[in-house]
Parts: C-alpha cells; sequence; structure tokens
C-alpha cells in the first residue's frame, strides 16, 4: 500500500442522499403531471392549475421576503401588471395570449424599477405599507383604462381565445371541447413555469450570489464588509420576484380570459393567501411553499362553504402556526427527520476533518 | 510608503464628537496597536476607515488611494479586511460557509478557487471541528475566532482586528498571538485595538493611544506606555 504522507485535500459536498432520492422522484412526478390531462377530468386539471400558480407566486414572494428579507405586501401590483400587459398585447396589438404572458413578465419589471427605487428608502413595516401602496395606486391607475374596461374590466375577446396556440391541436387529440382544451394548455403551461421556478430557484440558492443573499438576509453590513454586493443583491431578487410574478398573473388571466382591476389587483388572493402559504409551509425554505399549497388547498376544499368564516379560520391557522412552529410545517419536520429535500449547505469534508 | 493614511478625520454622533481631528499614518507591513479607554472612539475608527461609517470631515487614503468616500465593499475589494467587537456571523449560515462567502466575494473568486484557502484558515483559528455547525450555534469564542477566520478570508492587505482576545485562557490567548504573527509574517498589515496589553504588546512595533476621540499619542509601545499622561489614562488597567 502507498503511504500519503501529506493529508488529503478538503472536499465540499451540496448533495445529501435524500436530495438524490427527491431529484429522481421530482423529475418522476413531473413526467406524472405532464400526462395528468390523459386521465384526469377538467376539474382536477383547473384545481391543479390553481395550486401551480398559487406555488409559483408563493415561491417568488418566499425568495423576495424569505430570502431576500423583503417583507412585500404588494405582489398584487406584479401579479395585475402581468396580467393587463397580456390584455393588452392581446385586445390593443392583437396579439396571441401565449406569447402575450412574456409580455406579463417584462411588463412587471418594468414597473418594479420605479416601486423599487422607492420602497428601498423604506425599511421594515413601512417597506411592507409602500409596497401595499403602490399596488393601490397601480389598480386605481388601470381602472382608468378605458381601451382595456375601465373600473368594470374586460374580457379576453372570443377570437383570441378560440384561436389561441395548439388549443386546436389538444381539442383534437384528447377529444374536448376548445375551453377544455384551454384548461389543458394553461395547465401544461403552469407546471412548466413552477417547475422552471422551483429549478431556478434552487440553482440560485446554490450559486455564488445564493450565498451573498443568505449572507445580506442574516447580517447586511458585514456582508458589506466582505465584499458582498448587498444593494446590487436586493435589486436582483426584487426585480426576478417581480418578473416571475408578472408571468404568473399573466398566465392566471389566459385562464381567467376576464379581468379587473378589482380582481386583479386584490391584496386577498394574491398577497394574503401567498403570505398564508410561506408561512404556514415553512418561510426561507423551498419545501415550505409547496407544502403550504397543499395545505392551503385542502382548507380551502374544505371551508368553501363557510364564507367570511373561511378568512378568519386561515388567519387563526396562520397566527397558531407562526406561534407554534415558527419555522412552519416543514420546519417541523426536518427538526423531527433531519431530511432536507434542497438542501443549500456546502459541507466541507476531508483534509484535517477525517482524521 | 504608507497603506493607510488619515488626515484630520473628524466624526460626531449627535453633540458627541466620536473621532476628533486624527492624523496618523501606518506602513506597509506594520503592525499597529490601539489603546484607549471604553467610549474612546477605537471602533468608530475602524467603522471609519472600512467604510462601515463614513467620516464628517478630513480623508482617507489606502494605498494611495483616497478611499473617504468609497463605499465599504469596495474597500474590501481593496483589501481592507476587519474583525467587528461584538460578533457579526452570518448565522444561518455555517461557519465554512461563512468564510466562502467572505472569500468569493471579496476576492472574486468562485467556490473551487477558494475552498482549499477556506478550509486551512478554519485550520489555522482552530474552527475545523465546527466547520459544519451553523454560526448561530458558536460559543462567544468560537465567534470571536469566526470574526478573525471570516476577515482572513477576504485576503486583507490590511486587516483590522477589534478586542479579540478578551476573555481568552491563556493558553488560547498564546495560539492567538501565534496566528496573528503568522498573518503578520506574511506582509499583512495589522492594526490591533486590544485591552488585553500583553498579548498586544507582543505583536504590535507601534502602538496608538486613543481618548475621547483624539490621538494623544503615537510610537514604539515602551516608550508610549512610560509616559505619564498614558499611564493616568490606564489607571487600573495593569500593564
Ligand atoms: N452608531 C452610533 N451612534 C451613536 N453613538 C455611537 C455610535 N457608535 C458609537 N457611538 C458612541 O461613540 C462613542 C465611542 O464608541 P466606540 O465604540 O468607538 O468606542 P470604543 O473606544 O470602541 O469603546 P470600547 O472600548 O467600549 O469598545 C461611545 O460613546 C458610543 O456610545
Ligand atoms: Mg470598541
Amino acid at each position: 500500500m502507498r503511504t500519503d504522507t501529506h493529508t488529503p485535500p478538503f472536499v465540499v459536498s451540496t448533495h445529501t442522499r435524500a436530495s438524490q432520492i427527491a431529484a429522481v422522484l421530482a423529475v418522476a412526478l413531473v413526467a406524472v403531471l405532464i400526462f395528468l390531462p390523459f386521465f384526469a377530468g377538467r376539474g382536477l386539471i383547473q384545481d391543479m392549475f390553481f395550486i401551480l400558480t398559487m406555488l409559483v407566486l408563493a415561491q417568488f414572494w418566499n425568495l423576495l421576503a424569505g430570502y431576500g428579507g423583503m417583507v412585500s405586501i404588494g405582489q398584487q401590483a406584479f401579479v395585475g401588471m402581468g396580467a393587463y400587459a397580456m390584455f393588452g398585447g392581446v385586445i390593443l396589438a392583437g396579439m396571441d395570449p401565449i406569447p402575450a404572458i412574456l409580455l406579463g413578465g417584462l411588463a412587471a419589471v418594468i414597473v418594479a424599477i420605479p416601486t423599487a427605487f422607492f420602497a428601498f428608502r423604506l425599511q421594515g413595516p413601512y417597506f411592507a405599507i409602500g409596497t401595499w401602496v403602490i399596488a393601490e395606486v397601480m389598480r386605481l391607475s388601470m381602472a382608468q383604462v378605458k381601451a382595456l374596461g375601465g373600473g368594470t374590466g374586460t374580457s379576453l375577446p372570443r377570437s383570441a381565445t378560440r384561436e389561441m396556440w395548439a388549443t386546436d391541436w389538444i381539442a383534437t387529440v384528447f377529444d374536448v371541447r376548445n375551453s377544455a382544451a384551454r384548461d389543458i394548455l394553461t395547465y401544461w403551461l403552469a407546471l412548466a413555469l413552477a417547475a422552471a421556478t422551483i429549478a431556478a430557484i434552487y440553482a440560485l440558492l446554490r450559486s455564488k450570489p445564493g450565498l451573498a443573499l443568505s449572507a445580506v438576509r442574516d447580517n447586511p453590513e458585514a456582508a458589506k464588509s466582505v465584499g458582498v454586493d448587498a444593494g446590487r443583491m436586493k435589486w436582483f431578487v426584487f426585480l426576478t420576484s417581480a418578473f416571475g410574478t408578472g408571468l404568473a398573473g399573466a398566465l392566471i388571466y389566459v385562464q381567467k380570459a376576464r379581468i379587473s382591476p378589482d380582481a386583479a389587483f386584490s391584496v386577498t388572493d394574491w398577497t394574503a393567501y401567498v403570505l398564508f402559504i410561506v408561512i404556514i409551509g415553512g418561510i426561507g425554505t423551498i419545501e415550505g411553499p409547496i407544502i403550504g399549497v397543499i395545505v392551503f388547498f385542502l382548507l380551502q376544499s374544505l371551508l368553501a362553504d363557510y364564507g367570511s368564516w373561511y378568512l378568519f379560520t386561515l388567519g387563526i391557522i396562520g397566527i397558531v402556526v407562526m406561534l407554534v412552529a415558527p419555522r412552519g410545517l416543514w420546519g417541523l419536520i426536518t427538526d423531527k427527520t433531519g431530511i432536507q429535500l434542497f438542501p443549500v449547505r456546502r459541507r466541507l469534508s476531508g483534509g484535517a476533518l477525517d482524521t | 510608503m504608507p497603506i493607510l493614511e488619515l488626515k484630520n478625520v473628524s466624526k460626531s454622533f449627535g453633540q458627541l464628537k466620536v473621532t476628533d481631528d486624527v492624523s496618523f499614518s501606518v506602513p506597509e507591513g506594520q503592525a499597529l496597536g490601539i489603546i484607549g479607554p471604553n467610549g474612546a472612539g477605537k471602533s468608530t475608527l475602524f467603522n471609519l476607515i472600512t467604510g462601515n461609517i463614513l467620516s464628517d470631515a478630513g480623508s482617507i487614503a489606502f494605498q494611495d488611494r483616497d478611499v473617504t468616500r468609497v463605499p465599504a465593499m469596495q474597500r474590501c475589494f481593496a483589501g481592507v479586511g476587519r474583525s467587528f467587537q461584538i460578533p457579526q456571523p452570518f448565522d444561518n449560515l455555517t461557519v465554512f460557509e461563512n468564510l466562502l462567502v467572505a472569500a468569493m466575494h471579496g476576492r472574486n473568486q468562485s467556490q473551487k478557487e477558494v475552498q482549499q484557502a477556506c478550509a486551512q484558515i478554519l485550520e489555522q483559528t482552530e474552527l475545523l471541528p465546527v466547520a459544519n455547525k451553523p454560526a448561530a450555534g458558536l460559543s462567544l469564542l468560537q465567534r470571536k475566532r469566526l470574526e478573525m477566520a471570516r476577515a482572513l478570508a477576504t485576503d486583507p492587505k490590511l486587516l483590522l482586528l477589534d478586542e479579540i482576545a478578551g476573555g481568552l485562557t491563556d493558553a488560547e490567548c498564546v495560539a492567538l498571538i501565534d496566528t496573528i504573527k503568522s498573518v503578520h509574517a506574511r506582509g499583512v498589515t495589522i492594526i490591533w485595538i486590544e485591552h488585553v496589553l500583553h498579548a498586544l504588546t507582543s505583536v504590535v512595533e507601534r502602538l496608538l493611544v486613543l481618548d475621547f476621540g483624539k490621538v494623544i499619542g503615537i510610537g514604539a509601545p515602551d516608550e508610549i506606555m512610560n509616559r505619564q499622561d498614558v499611564r493616568e489614562i490606564y489607571l487600573g488597567i495593569e500593564v
């Protein structure tokens, strides 16, 4: 046997056994979900669309608040602007709704830039309220745009929804009506968006900027002192989150096909529910929003008949979880089992650690 | 050539003048000690040098470049590394990740390029056994070590250490002095604020005394410590 005089080099790894299994399962799950429309009814497809789009909104709010430390309650600004930009592309420019979704992402980024200039001057609760005020301003402004229905809103033109990309093909393959084909198409897009969102956020967290993000969140002053560009990280996270939220907003309104300022800029639908999802699931983790959206959906199905009691119950559950399990349901699970499906830790081994 | 030069630097917090017309320079490769009573403005002086706070008046030059208005991040790139008197770890990152983020961003290199160096710094500062522990769970001693280790990870030309020897046992103090000496031997300029005078004087070549924000003396350690006014300020803190 050869004898080495010097110690072996250090090794850094991010994967765990659970994460490798999780990666395989995730690919399998996405594959199954792609084929879901072949054996699921229209109701389930619509429910899945709701779950997936809420998951995207939750992941982006989590990126903003959980990783970026920016607790916004104005994400409805980007849902609304994304949705209205898509409507504008279709109604005013005659675009197909599907490519117009990209316009939604773009519009959200464009309005996010002045929003950030304003909101970044505010700290803590003032930042939160500031983002909400800006969203309200946008809602009131959109209500003035007569070409897009003003305060009462408008619908996507019949011709646009009927001739939407790929719907004919889907209608033939699945032998369904045009409206059901549209649900399948938007479901697939929601699935693609959710998978891409999770993959992108996970890749970000494992990258060099991802590490910087955690450092800034934990201690901005110390982060600057070790060469982290805290300001640039804030901008990057804010604009990325706006882009993703705008895409999701546009997609949601392609499926709804009808828009009004009150609905598209609803603080309840696009921020309160999203906050609930992230907080009960576990803020600052990728797994949290996934668990959270499932719990949220189940609660909503269970409590759907109870009207305003529904919101009340959500609020109580949210508060109880915050008090009993501040790191959410996923926090409870990792504490008990140590499982991490999306590990980001860079573990050091080898070298003198092995001896 | 001085690596650091302060000219007539002043800083007030409200009515309180914490840095009062401070001028001094540090030659490249020197180890300078800073002493002074509590509240004299020592840590504030560090914050001014690193850019964590900006001065009201005067100028600060690092390697002949005026950095008076330059943000902390850029001063880190230029080669200024610091420890905080009250440890400021990235709580949710592990000890190793605390160093990684400093090395990757401070030196603008990839994880692959810096990971061996970070592990070696951990070894040198005796933090290797807790490398994979979140920084939130560290003891005060380990936090102080992490402060120095993280500053070293940025590969500084000028290292600012703020009271890192307090509360150490004799053996720990000897180990700390060894580490600082070996960093110094590599040519790194060091400014060290310390109340543990025997540790300080075993390393530094020059001593600066700060009182009420003013420099009241700078020179060879034994010369400074023999001055009557310095002894009066330090009455009670035995040499
Ligand atoms: N950000 C701040 N805002 C207001 N006052 C401050 C601030 N930072 C420091 N001070 C005050 O400035 C004075 C000098 O503080 P500094 O921390 O520089 O002293 P020091 O010499 O490091 O003291 P110590 O030996 O206790 O660490 C103190 O009276 C302190 O309360
Ligand atoms: Mg101090």
